[in-house]
């Protein structure tokens, strides 16, 4: 007993150093995350979405596949979603930086954070959808066809509807993803979580903020998955 | 329209229909070879052939879900493969199609899955509605109308895709295998529905199929196929009675009340073997015992089979005739006069 208190006296314990965290700074940094989070999810299923379609659109034996201009598409799309989901997100951030600042006025903070999040997530993103669609029942697109639908109706009321779950899926892993990016996007100043868990953590070795901030990483993936799993069961009809 | 003046109205027109399918690192795949098909309106016609035959790929070709490489399809009068894509679509909203594996939108009730293709027409709200419950009463799914299709059975599915099909009020229904994915009892009650649909609502049929007991059940004509021709084609009565094309013999044997020669090989009689068919009402009526009274001869029957090809009876029996030349002569001459087909074996 006299050991443990001799030593409560010489360092803070791990709990009474949490006890101390300046909350306003982490919940600060937690809305910043949120921020980054929605905003460059929103982009990135709006533009992984488009691209996703049109990948799978115009690959071979599907809807537009097999004509010229659509192999062309499809091989022009497919480089660039190569290339960008090629490049590591913290050389692609560096990289796109003028393009950032053309955009949105500014290559740091929370706001510069979000137009390489955004590219780096939509080509994932769109592979995911890609895919997603290729899981559709061919019979139920030609029935559709056969019925004298046009491309575009069966895009809306037939592929996107028949392949909501996977899209759901898909967007939940993406936003997970995000999470991560977000964190790195720190590394530029970009705020968020992950950048707490660096100035602190890090350069000042403030283990119990790295913990929480973990920790809040941690509920936050959670809540995206679960959330993201009961809209899957809510819509399957199989 | 020429097809009005000549009494009968030609729904649909194959002519000289192939169908080449390109293959990667292969030559190309002929799937069709040269088919002409005429359908008139109001008929139920069947294709039959194994798989591989080309069946699907004729099918698909009516409503170009799968391009002829060269020929024409005339649908209504109106030659399809010079249509531009708003025109097509305009044409395929007349000409159903289901499918053997039904082919429902999955995340769609059985109201929104009859529904679509009248969306797709741009009706009203209110005129879907109408429409929907005409539709769930014809196929007696009423009941089940807010199921999802991983809740309905093989036959209640396939009464889902005919009620999607009909939706749009088409002149023709296509089906391919559309009874091949379920039990023989369901089959019945589809074919049944099938019928229905065509003496009721006029609707022409075509559809394919491997199984010759669903082209006798409900077809007025069928076509035999075979690598992609069609080896022979007439009134189902006509083919079943005299299958000339191997293959319609081996399709013809497969429905077991059929007679084939095979089972007298092993017979060894004294007298002169045929093969009397009947049909139509005839074969009720004891036209054999009348001819065979007016002269010395006897007869034995071998085998016999009385039987209905969809509405037409029809008769079968082989028949040794024990006499003298002369009378077997006459009997067989007597028997030609009064309409029956009657061939020595
Ligand atoms: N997309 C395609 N590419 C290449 N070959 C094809 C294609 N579709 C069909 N074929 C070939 O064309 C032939 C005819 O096919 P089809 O589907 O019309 O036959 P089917 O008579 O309907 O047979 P089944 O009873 O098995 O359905 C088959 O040998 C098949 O392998
Ligand atoms: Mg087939």
């Amino acid at each position: 007993m006299m050991m443990l208190a001799a030593n409560v006296e010489k360092e803070p314990t791990f709990w009474q150093s949490v006890m101390e965290i300046d909350w306003k700074v982490v919940g600060k940094a937690t809305n910043e995350t949120l921020y980054m989070l929605g905003y460059s999810l929103l982009f990135t299923v709006i533009l992984g979405l488009l691209l996703g379609v049109l990948l799978f659109l115009t690959s071979d034996k599907q809807l537009l596949g097999g004509k010229f201009y659509a192999r062309i598409i499809y091989g022009a799309l497919s480089l660039l979603v190569n290339v960008l989901r090629s490049v590591p997100f913290v050389i692609l951030m560096i990289l796109i930086m003028p393009f950032t600042k053309f955009l949105v006025g500014t290559k740091i903070g929370v706001v510069g954070a979000i137009p390489p999040l955004v590219v780096a997530a939509a080509p994932f993103f769109a592979r995911l959808v890609e895919s997603a669609l290729r899981e559709v029942d061919r019979g139920v697109i030609e029935a559709a066809t056969a019925m004298g639908a046009s491309k575009g109706m069966i895009v809306l009321h037939v592929l996107l509807r028949e392949a909501r779950t996977g899209l759901i899926a898909a967007v939940t892993i993406t936003a997970v993803t995000l999470v991560s990016y977000t964190a790195m996007s720190g590394v530029i100043g970009g705020g968020g979580l992950g950048d707490l868990a660096m100035r602190y953590g890090y350069q000042r070795f403030m283990i119990e903020v790295m913990a929480v901030t973990v920790l809040l990483m941690l509920i936050l993936v959670q809540i995206l998955q679960m959330v993201g799993d009961a809209l899957v069961r809510y819509f399957s009809r199989r | 329209m020429n097809g009005l003046q000549q009494g009968v109205f030609r729904l649909i027109e194959l002519i000289d229909i192939e169908k080449a399918y390109i293959r990667k690192k292969a030559e190309p795949f002929v799937a069709l070879r040269g088919v002409n098909l005429k359908l008139e309106k109001g008929e139920i016609f069947g294709v039959i052939g194994r798989s591989g035959a080309g069946k699907s790929t004729l099918l698909r070709s009516i409503n170009l879900l799968e391009r002829p490489t060269s020929g024409t399809v005339i649908v209504g009068g109106v030659d399809l493969t010079a249509l531009g894509e708003k025109e097509l679509q305009e044409k395929r909203k007349k000409i159903g199609m289901i499918f053997q594996h039904f082919n429902l939108l999955s995340t769609a009730t059985v109201r929104d899955n009859i529904a679509f293709p009248l969306k797709i027409s741009k009706l009203s709200s209110k005129a879907i509605k109408e429409r929907v419950d005409e539709l769930l009463e014809l196929v007696g799914l009423t009941a089940q109308q807010h199921q999802y299709p991983s809740q309905l059975s093989g036959g209640q599915k396939q009464r889902v895709g005919i009620a999607r099909a009909l939706a749009n009020d088409p002149e023709v229904l296509l089906c391919d295998e559309a009874t091949s994915a379920l039990d023989p009892q369901t089959t019945d009650s589809i074919l049944s529905l099938l019928k229905d649909i065509n003496r009721k609502m006029g609707i022409t049929i075509l559809l394919i199929t491997h199984e010759m007991a669903v082209i006798r059940s409900i077809c007025d004509r069928v076509a035999v196929m075979e690598h992609g021709q069609i080896v022979e084609s007439g009134t189902v009565l006509d083919v079943f009675l005299n299958p000339v094309h191997s293959i319609t013999k081996e399709f013809v044997s497969e429905v077991s009340d059929t007679l084939g020669n095979d089972t007298l090989s092993a017979f060894e009689g004294d007298g002169r073997v045929v093969r009397i068919n009947f049909r139509g009402e005839q074969t009720y009526e004891p036209v054999l015992y009348e001819t065979v009274r007016g002269t010395n001869a006897t007869f034995a029957i071998l085998q016999g089979t009385v039987s209905r090809m969809k509405d037409v009876p029809y008769g079968q029996l082989i028949v040794e005739l024990r006499g003298s030349d002369d009378d077997v002569d006459r009997i067989i001459a007597e028997l030609k006069t009064r309409g029956l087909a009657v061939n020595e074996l």
